[in-house]
């Protein structure tokens, strides 16, 4: 009994940690100038979402968050810092209210959105189920969302040979 | 810890966050990890409702991966969209794409 109670303590404790590391990467990812603090801090921030998929009990979605948004997005970005070298370009500083109404547009977001979050007593569904397993997910992709498969597919497509398109074309015509 | 609420604050400070890099930042890269993150805070809203009070547990996770999947498709196109504004301004900074302006 005092062995469950012991991990349940130790599941609780590395939650607020995860928890920690969602936030603290968010604010490395937006607030420092530098933009590889701001790409370390999106892994971070990714891997710390991945964690927290885990605890939503979805195994899957955490692998697929690593992969997905670890693994290429993360990658294309820093590839894209290595090619355009933008660490070495002067930005100027920012003015102040311009900084004011921006921390004040995003606060108002927070607190109206916590305020909702927390004072709305959410009512689960009468009837739910407990099918969380790979199987049912590939089962539903290929049968009730077979067209929204297929045009993400086809959307996927059309962004690959754009991408190649409008770097290619820029390179030609600037060289 | 397991409650929807927590999920929900935590979903809601990341869309924040990545707000204000949205309306602050003015390097092109710095724009796009601050969308990154806000559709981070949305996917999280999808699987919290998902394992809170939705019906169908699969059909969250599925949402959650068309987000994925809409997002990598996202970053592609916004890179080699920064990559070829580069190549013709010689900067990332927003401000100085002004002849994009209408």
């Amino acid at each position: 009994m005092s062995g469950s109670l012991l991990v349940d303590s130790l599941a609780h404790a590395v939650f607020w940690v995860v928890v920690g590391i969602v936030i603290g990467g968010a604010a490395l990812a937006v607030f420092p100038r530098n933009i590889v603090y701001n790409i370390l801090g999106l892994i971070a921030c990714l891997s710390g979402v991945a964690a927290l998929f885990l605890y939503l009990g979805s195994f899957f979605l955490a692998l697929m968050q690593l992969l997905i948004y670890v693994g290429a997005i993360c990658i294309a970005i820093v590839f894209a810092i290595m090619l355009s070298r933008p660490l070495h370009l002067e930005v100027p500083k920012r003015r102040m209210p311009k900084l004011a109404a921006g921390i004040g547009a995003a606060s108002i977001f927070f607190v109206a959105i916590a305020a909702v979050a927390w004072k709305t007593a959410w009512k689960p569904a009468a009837e739910r189920g407990a099918d969380w397993t790979i199987t049912t997910i590939g089962h539903l992709l290929l049968t009730r969302y077979a067209l929204v498969f297929e045009v993400i597919s086809l959307v996927l497509l059309v962004a690959i040979i754009g991408a190649i398109v409008t770097t290619g074309f820029s390179r030609r015509l600037s060289s | 810890m397991n409650s929807l609420s927590v999920y929900l604050i935590i979903a809601a400070a990341l869309f924040s966050l990545g707000l204000f890099g949205v309306l602050m930042r003015r390097n092109l890269i710095g724009m796009l990890i601050s969308i990154e993150l806000m559709l981070n805070g949305a996917n999280l809203n999808f699987m919290a409702f998902n394992r809170f009070l939705a019906p169908e547990p699969a059909v969250g996770q599925i949402v959650a991966l068309f987000v994925m999947g809409i997002a990598a498709a996202e970053a592609a196109i916004g890179l080699s969209l920064i990559l070829a504004l580069f190549r013709r301004l010689r900067s990332i900074n927003i401000e100085r794409a002004q002849r994009l302006r209408g």
